[in-house]
């Protein structure tokens, strides 16, 4: 069970609040990811959630049992660092038994959760190593292991991927996000990095300034962002933002469109453009348009093999129906 | 560094370095091991002549000798013990967030600076001394008699004097490496339901074994040859309750004329070192692999 209620969760360094009172629900089972730039105190609130920041004011009810007070030790929660945090003098063997050591648990015992926790991770070989002898993604694993083996509540990773180079990061997501499937067990989930995001969670929650921007599954974020922030920072590449005189056309202050909904042609369309920058990935290509009137640049997601280069003219139009409106205060217009 | 040839030229480039310290090392050794095998007595100049391992013998045979190195030895594990658990806590204590912090840190670091003969005169007379020392007016303040520390218990003082001055050295250190441990391993060891104490045994102190070693091998080098301390407290006293090696070797040579039979004394010293090098080396030298 991992049920977990944050109940007007207030957090003050100093004079300084890093999160206003806030509240969210996090369901038994759910993967849920804090997304947001840095310094939007995603992190902060992660650390509230583990213990290991007191709350300055609000409850923190975990599977209904007020848990506000309690130590981290007593919250059942299991995190996984980012520097992953491994006892560098103790071999993996001892790192991962190192919780149920200290929570007393028999030898035994211990040893089939190793064991098990080994397999599961593709350790098994690896168990009298050092932790200084693992490659990143081993170590990775090895405190995903040190998790698992208390069998916790519910799990907490702060940025775990964001030190493991991009080929590694996208076996490590798939490697996390089986896990969640396999075990089944609430996981929350840091990042500032949204395709991490938009890949692995049941629901993100959109952070700025210690406000949360927004609640929803990944399509509901991709589909109706609440407001301005949430519908350039979800989504790669970013949406268009446009104001001024086209958006009065649309009854709005400042019009969205994403770059895979505005389509391209070299004859005839609504807009008119030079191309800039244009990144050709052989699945797609990305044009950087400009000269448009509208923005600096607008941002248009092609085919593969679109006869188009730098420096040519081009035609734009945007689809009718996935333009987002957002009023004066950067609000959806629904 | 990688080929033959660049090798080679390294090896030329540091020959200079290389024979300047041997014969700085050798030149002394050899002299001593030279005068350690002849009667040499300053009383008697003219008389010397090789008289083979008798000056051995006879520093062997001194009734003073096993003292002396028994001494030497508690001397150097007591105030190691000393430094070291005080070094610890009081470097744990400087880690913690407070109030004067950079003026405390001063303070602490403070007796390092104060020179030896100078520090072991203010302990002598101002805390130690049993009439006007101010441990003697604590014990005439709680009604008790005045404790003669460097006649009753004059090694134990030393070692307290010796203790106090490297405190500093040693907290020093483990306080560097102790704001070097990784803040998220103590994070992660709370979460794993480590309490505070077994949190300073599994993570902190492993984390600290090698600044201890170092800590431990630098104050060994100096505290075999604690000299100053015992010469302007007790000079050895009362009979030979605080000599060490170094000062059984003062006390033949410069008090007794005996040039020889010193020489004798600082060859078995050297031996001394080295048997407690090698043991130290073994015990805990494999800390400072990486």
């Amino acid at each position: 069970m991992g049920r977990i209620t944050l109940d007007k969760v207030t957090k003050q360094f100093g004079d300084v609040q890093v999160i206003p009172p806030l509240d969210l629900t996090i369901n038994d089972g759910e993967f849920v990811v804090f997304v947001g730039p840095s310094g939007c105190g995603k992190s902060t609130l992660l650390r509230l959630i583990a213990g290991l920041e007191d709350v300055t004011a609000g409850e923190i009810r975990i599977d209904g049992k007020p848990a506000t007070d309690l130590p981290p030790a007593k919250r059942g929660l299991a995190m996984v660092f980012q520097s992953y945090a491994l006892y560098p003098h103790m071999s993996v063997r001892k790192n991962i038994a190192f919780p149920m050591k200290m929570a007393g648990m028999p030898e035994d015992e211990q040893k089939r959760r190793i064991d098990n926790a080994a397999r599961a991770l593709n350790l098994t070989d690896y168990l009298d190593r050092r932790p200084g002898q693992l490659s990143g993604g081993q170590r990775q694993r090895v405190a995903i292991g040190r998790a698992i083996v208390r069998e916790p509540a519910a799990f907490l990773f702060d940025e775990p991927l964001s030190n493991l180079d991009a080929a590694l990061r996208v076996g490590m997501r798939m490697e996390i996000s089986e896990l969640h499937k396999k075990l089944d067990t609430t996981m929350i989930y840091v990042t500032h990095d949204q395709v991490e995001a938009m890949t692995m969670a049941d629901k993100i929650v959109v952070l700025r300034a210690g406000n949360i921007e927004q609640v929803g599954s990944p399509l509901e974020l991709y589909r109706s962002p609440r407001n301005t922030f949430v519908a350039g920072f979800i989504g790669s590449p970013k949406m268009n933002l446009i104001d001024g005189a086209e958006a009065s056309k649309h009854d709005a202050a400042t019009i969205g469109i994403r770059p895979e909904h505005i389509d391209v042609s070299a004859s005839e369309g609504t807009w008119k453009g030079r191309i800039g920058v244009a990144e050709h990935l052989g699945s797609d290509t990305f044009f950087h348009v400009h000269d448009t009137g509208l923005a600096e640049t607008l941002t248009i997601r092609a085919g593969g093999e679109v006869g188009l280069h730098h420096g040519d003219t081009v035609f734009l139009t945007p689809q009718a129906d996935k333009i987002h409106r957002f009023d004066a205060e950067g609000l959806r217009i629904a | 560094m990688a080929t033959q040839h660049s090798r080679s030229a390294a090896r030329i480039m540091i020959s200079p370095a290389v024979v300047l310290l041997l014969a700085w090392m050798i030149v002394p050794l050899a002299l001593t091991v030279y005068f350690s095998l002849l009667r040499y007595n300053l009383l008697m100049p003219g008389t010397e002549r090789f008289v083979g391992f008798l000056n051995y013998k006879l520093f062997y045979q001194n009734p003073a000798f096993w003292t002396a190195m028994i001494n030497t030895l508690l001397l150097v594990g007591g105030v190691l013990i000393v430094t070291v658990v005080g070094g610890i806590l009081l470097a744990i204590l400087l880690d913690q967030p407070m109030w004067g912090q950079g003026v405390v840190r001063i303070l602490v670091i403070a007796p390092f600076f104060v020179m030896p003969t100078v520090s072991a005169l203010v302990w002598k007379n101002m805390f130690m001394n049993p009439v006007s020392g101010l441990f003697a007016e604590f014990a005439k303040a709680v009604g008790l008699q005045p404790f003669d520390f460097l006649t009753h218990a004059p090694l134990a003082s030393i070692i307290g004097i010796v203790s106090w001055q490297w405190l500093p050295f040693a907290t020093l250190i483990l306080l560097t490496a102790i704001q070097s441990l990784d803040s998220e391993q103590m994070e992660a060891a709370e979460m794993d339901g480590a309490s505070p104490l077994s949190r300073f045994w599994h993570i902190t102190l492993p984390h600290l074994s090698r600044a201890i070693t170092v800590v431990i091998l630098i104050q060994t080098i100096f505290l075999l040859s604690v000299f100053a301390e015992i010469l302007v407290t007790t000079n050895g006293g009362p009979g030979v309750a605080s000599t060490n090696l170094t000062y059984l070797v003062y006390a033949r040579s410069l008090l007794n004329f005996d040039v020889g039979g010193g020489s004798a004394g600082g060859v078995i010293a050297i031996i001394l070192a080295n048997i407690v090098a090698i043991f130290l080396m073994r015990m805990i030298g494999k800390n400072l692999d990486a």
